[in-house]
C-alpha cells in the first residue's frame, strides 16, 4: 500500500512538470498583453511598453520561464500582474468559497441521488424508473446558468426564501454561510443529481441480477438490508468512480456558477486572470488544480481497497 | 512605521463604529477594481477609487467650468508665468498629516510622468515650489492655456493629491499606501480582489460650502460606509439582486435592462450625467488602404451615426448623433468641419472610395464579443463598409485579446489590423489636449491607430498656449475641421449611459461619473 503511495505521489511530479512546461507555452502564444490591459484605454504605446519591461515581459521567454521555475521550486507561485498580490495568497482568498460550494453539492447530489438510483433499480421499469431516466436527461441537457436563472426568479424574487446573490464567510455565522450557498449548491448539484443516480441505476441493477442478491433474498433478509449491504456495497466501486470524476469536473462547473450567484470563488478568479492574461495567476491556478485533480484520482483509487476486499496494491 | 500603525488604528477604529450602524451604501461598479493607483494607469474604476480617497486642486463643475476644491485661492503674474496657488485650511491626510505644497508639488509631478495633459503642461513647466507650508507656485517657462484646465481634469489620468512619500513614488511603479484627504478613507485590510472594496466615511474631511457639482463643490457625506461589490458582474443578476435590495445601485445598467428597471416599482434611474459618452470608428493609419486620407474620407462619408447608435443603444432617449470630435455641450464642441460625415450618404462614399483608387484590401476589422457596450459596433461597420464597396474581414475575438492587438503595429499578415471600435468617457475627448486622437505624432507616439499630420500639430501647439476662450474656441474648430479633413478617425454619436438605484438613495447630482458623495439611504 504504501510503495503503491509512494509510487503514485512520486509520478505526479512529472505530470506536474509536463503541466507547469505546458501552461507556460501556451499562454505566451496565446493573444493578448497584460500590459496593455493594466494600462488601461487611454494608454499609449509608449507607456504599455513601460509596463511591459516592467513586468519583464520584454524579456525572452526562456528567461520568463527559468525565473518563474526557479520560484516555483521555491515553492512561490509569483505575484498576480494584476492584482499585485501573492498568488498563493489570492488563492488562499479564494478557496473556502469555491471549497464550500463543490462540498455542499456533492453532498446534495449524493444524498439525492444514490438512494434515488437505487430505488430506480429496484423498481426497474417502473413509473418511478422512467420518470427518474427523463429526469436525469433532463438535469443534463439544461445549461447550469440557464436553471440558475429559473431557480434565482423563484426561490429569491418570488418566494423570497434565499439571497439572490453573494457569499458569506462561515466565520460570519453558519445560517449566513448556508442561506448563500443552497441556491448555487442545488443549482449545481442537479447534472451530478442526474449522472450519480444514472450510474447507481445501472450498477445496483447488475448487482440485483447476482447469486449473492439471490441467495441474501432466499435467507431471509429484509429488502433493504439487502438493497444496502449486499446491492449497494457490490455496485459501490463505479459509483464512487463517477464521484470522484464529479468532483474533479466541478472545477470547471463552480466557473459559471461563480459568476451567475457573484461567489468570490476560485472559479471567478480563474475567468479574472484569463480575461486579464494574469500569467502567474493562470499558471498558479492550473497547477492548483493539477495537484487537486491527482490527489482526487488518488482518493478515488485507495478508496477501492475499502469498497472491494479482492483489490490490493 | 508608526504613522501607518496610527493610520492602521484609526481605519480600524472608524470600519469597527460604523459596522454597528447600518447606513452601508452598498453599489455595484461597471468593472472589477484591481489597480489602486490611480496615476499608474487610465482604468476608469481606478479613477473613480481616487475619487473616493483622494481629493484634487480643482474640479469640473456640471457646466463644465473649472471651480476650486482643494485651492483658496490662486494668483497669476502679469506675464501669466508664476502661478501661485494658496491651499484652504483644514486640509489633512487621512494620516492625521496637514496638506502641504510639498505634497501638491510632488503629486503634480508623478502625474505629470503619466497623463497626457500632464505630460503636456510639464513641456511648459520651468519648475515647482513650495515657499510656505499651505502654498505652491508653478514657474512656466512660456504661457500655457490649460494651466487650470489640466489641474482640474475630471477623468483620467486625474491629478490626485496624495502625502508627498507617497507621490516620490516612481511613477512607473504602483503606489503601495492608499493615504488621500478625500471624503472617505479605504479599507485595505477589508479590500478583496475581486470581491469586495470597502470605504468608509473620513470624519475629518471638511468639505467646500459651496453645493456639490461635477467634481467641483462641496463632497458631504451622509453614509457611514461605502461597499463595492467586485463580485457581481452578471447583468441580469445585477438587476435581481438591486430588485430584492441586496445592492443599492448599479453604476451601469445594460441598455436591455433599462425599460424593466424604469418601470420597476422601488427603482429608479437616476439623471447623473453632464456630458455622454461618444463612440468612434479609430483607422490604422500605418497600413494601406488607411495610410491613404482619401479612403478615411469615404469611410467618414459612410458610416453616418445613427445606425450604429441604434444597434448599439437601442433606447432612443439615450443616444443622440453629435457631428463633433469634441464632446457635444462642452465648451468645444462643434460641428465644425464635419459635413463629410453629417451630411454624408452612401452614395457619395461609393464615389469616394472608388476616386481613391482603393485596390481592395480586405478590412480587418477587430470585433469584441466580450463587451456588451460596443460588441455591436463592429458589426454595423462592417455592414456599412461593404456597402461602400469595402471588403471586409471582421475578426472575432475578446476585449483584452483586441486591447493587446491594437497595441501593436505590425503589418495585417502578421496579426495587424485596419479599424477598431470603441467609446470614450466625453471628458476624456472634450479638448485637443485631452483627446488622445490629435496627437497626431505619427508612429513616434500617440494613441493606437498612430495618425500623423503636422498641420493639427501646429494648431495643437498654439491651442495650449492661447489664453483667450475664444480664440480657443476657434482653434479647436480649425483642428477639427482639419481631423475630418484628413481622417483622424469617425465620431459615432454620443450615449448617455444609464445608472439604476433602489428609490431609497436620495442626493445624486450632475457630475461626470461615478461619484458618491452627497448620496443618502433611507
Amino acid at each position: 500500500m504504501f510503495t503503491f503511495l509512494a509510487r503514485r505521489l512520486l509520478a505526479t511530479i512529472p505530470v506536474l512538470l509536463i503541466v507547469a512546461v505546458l501552461v507556460f507555452l501556451m499562454l505566451r502564444l496565446t493573444p493578448g498583453d497584460p500590459a496593455a490591459i493594466l494600462a488601461g484605454d487611454a494608454a499609449n504605446t509608449e507607456q504599455i511598453a513601460q509596463i511591459r519591461a516592467g513586468l519583464g515581459l520584454d524579456r525572452p521567454i526562456v528567461v520568463q520561464f527559468g525565473i518563474w521555475a526557479g520560484k516555483l521550486l521555491g515553492g512561490d507561485l509569483g505575484e498576480s500582474f494584476y492584482y499585485k498580490q501573492p498568488v498563493t495568497a489570492l488563492i488562499a482568498q479564494r478557496i473556502e468559497p469555491t471549497l464550500s460550494l463543490a462540498t455542499l453539492t456533492i453532498v446534495i447530489a449524493v444524498l439525492v441521488s444514490v438512494p434515488l438510483g437505487v430505488l430506480a433499480a429496484w423498481r426497474f421499469g417502473s413509473g418511478f424508473d422512467r420518470a427518474l431516466m427523463g429526469f436525469s436527461v433532463m438535469g443534463f441537457s439544461v445549461p447550469v446558468f440557464v436553471l440558475a436563472y429559473i431557480l434565482i426568479w423563484l426561490v429569491s424574487l418570488k418566494l423570497g426564501w434565499l439571497p439572490v446573490q453573494g457569499y458569506q464567510r462561515l466565520a460570519d455565522g453558519f445560517w449566513p454561510y448556508l442561506r448563500h450557498l443552497l441556491l448555487p449548491s442545488i443549482t449545481l448539484s442537479i447534472v451530478y443529481v442526474a449522472l450519480i443516480a444514472r450510474v447507481t441505476r445501472a450498477s445496483v441493477l447488475e448487482s440485483l441480477g447476482e447469486d449473492y442478491i439471490r441467495t441474501a433474498r432466499a435467507k431471509g433478509l429484509p429488502e433493504l438490508r439487502v438493497l444496502v449491504r449486499h446491492a449497494l456495497a457490490n455496485a459501490a466501486v463505479p459509483i464512487v468512480t463517477v464521484i470522484g470524476i464529479g468532483i474533479a469536473l466541478l472545477i470547471g462547473g463552480v466557473v459559471v456558477t461563480e459568476s451567475v450567484y457573484a461567489i468570490p470563488g476560485l472559479g471567478r478568479l480563474t475567468v479574472d486572470a484569463v480575461l486579464a492574461r494574469d500569467f502567474p495567476t493562470i499558471q498558479g491556478l492550473i497547477l492548483f488544480f493539477s495537484v487537486v485533480y491527482v490527489l482526487i484520482n488518488l482518493l478515488v483509487d485507495l478508496s477501492y481497497v475499502f469498497l472491494d476486499p479482492r483489490i490490493r496494491y | 512605521m508608526k504613522r501607518r500603525i496610527v493610520t492602521a488604528v484609526l481605519l480600524a477604529a472608524v470600519a469597527g463604529t460604523v459596522m454597528a450602524q447600518d447606513k452601508v451604501l452598498r453599489i455595484v461598479p461597471h468593472s472589477n477594481l484591481a489597480i489602486l493607483d490611480p496615476i499608474w494607469t487610465t482604468a476608469y474604476m481606478s479613477r473613480n477609487h481616487g475619487y473616493m480617497i483622494y481629493d484634487t486642486l480643482f474640479g469640473t463643475d456640471e457646466k463644465n467650468q473649472i471651480k476650486p476644491q482643494m485651492v483658496e485661492s490662486w494668483s497669476v503674474s502679469p506675464d501669466k508665468r508664476l502661478w501661485t496657488f494658496k491651499l484652504r485650511k483644514g486640509l489633512a491626510f487621512h494620516d492625521g498629516k496637514p496638506v502641504t505644497g510639498e505634497d501638491v508639488a510632488a503629486s503634480i509631478a508623478r502625474w505629470g510622468k503619466r497623463d497626457a495633459m500632464g505630460s503636456a503642461l510639464m513641456t511648459f513647466v520651468d519648475r515647482m515650489d513650495a515657499p510656505a507650508a499651505d502654498t505652491f507656485r508653478i514657474f512656466l517657462r512660456e504661457t500655457c492655456g490649460f494651466v487650470l484646465e489640466a489641474l482640474g481634469k475630471p477623468s483620467s489620468n486625474v491629478p490626485f493629491i496624495m502625502p508627498k512619500r507617497i507621490a516620490e513614488t516612481d511613477a512607473f511603479k504602483q503606489i503601495e499606501e492608499h493615504i488621500g484627504s478625500g471624503p472617505y478613507l479605504f479599507v485595505k485590510d477589508q479590500f478583496k480582489p475581486g470581491d469586495k472594496a470597502v470605504y468608509v466615511k473620513n470624519p475629518k474631511y471638511v468639505p467646500r460650502k459651496e453645493p456639490p457639482s461635477g467634481t467641483a463643490g462641496g463632497k458631504h457625506v451622509y453614509v457611514d460606509r461605502v461597499e463595492w461589490n467586485l463580485a457581481l458582474r452578471d447583468a441580469q443578476a445585477q438587476v435581481n439582486a438591486l430588485q430584492k435590495g441586496e445592492v443599492d445601485i448599479i453604476e451601469s445598467l445594460g441598455f436591455d435592462h433599462y425599460e424593466t428597471v424604469k418601470k420597476t416599482p422601488g427603482l429608479q434611474i437616476p439623471r447623473y450625467a453632464n456630458v455622454d459618452l461618444q463612440y468612434m470608428a479609430r483607422f490604422n493609419h500605418l497600413h494601406k488602404p488607411f495610410n491613404d486620407a482619401k479612403v478615411r474620407r469615404a469611410v467618414l462619408a459612410a458610416f453616418a451615426q445613427e445606425p450604429f447608435l441604434k444597434a448599439q443603444v437601442g433606447v432612443k432617449e439615450l443616444y443622440k448623433t453629435c457631428p463633433s470630435m469634441f464632446t457635444c455641450g462642452t465648451p468645444y464642441g462643434s460641428p465644425a468641419g464635419s459635413d463629410i460625415q453629417s451630411k454624408s450618404n452612401m452614395k457619395k462614399a461609393q464615389e469616394l472610395l472608388k476616386a481613391s483608387g482603393y485596390d481592395g484590401t480586405p478590412i480587418v476589422v477587430m470585433k469584441p464579443t466580450d463587451l456588451a457596450a460596443i460588441q455591436k459596433l463592429p458589426d454595423v461597420a462592417a455592414q456599412l463598409l461593404r456597402q461602400a464597396g469595402f471588403k471586409v474581414d471582421l475578426q472575432a475575438m475578446d476585449w483584452q485579446t483586441l486591447v493587446g492587438r491594437r497595441a501593436k503595429k505590425d503589418p495585417i499578415d502578421k496579426g495587424g489590423w485596419h479599424m477598431f471600435l470603441t467609446a470614450w468617457n466625453g471628458h476624456d475627448i472634450w479638448n485637443p489636449i485631452a483627446n488622445p486622437t490629435m496627437d497626431t505624432r505619427g508612429e513616434a507616439s500617440g494613441w493606437f491607430g498612430w495618425g500623423k499630420d503636422d498641420k493639427i500639430l501646429e494648431l495643437r501647439n498654439q491651442f495650449m498656449r492661447a489664453t483667450d476662450e475664444a480664440q480657443k474656441k476657434k482653434l479647436a474648430e480649425a483642428i477639427q475641421t482639419r481631423a475630418f479633413e484628413v481622417g483622424t478617425h469617425v465620431p459615432l454619436g454620443e450615449y448617455a449611459q444609464p445608472m439604476a438605484a433602489r428609490k431609497n438613495i436620495s442626493g445624486f447630482f450632475i457630475t461626470n461619473g461615478n461619484l458618491y458623495w452627497n448620496l443618502k439611504k433611507n
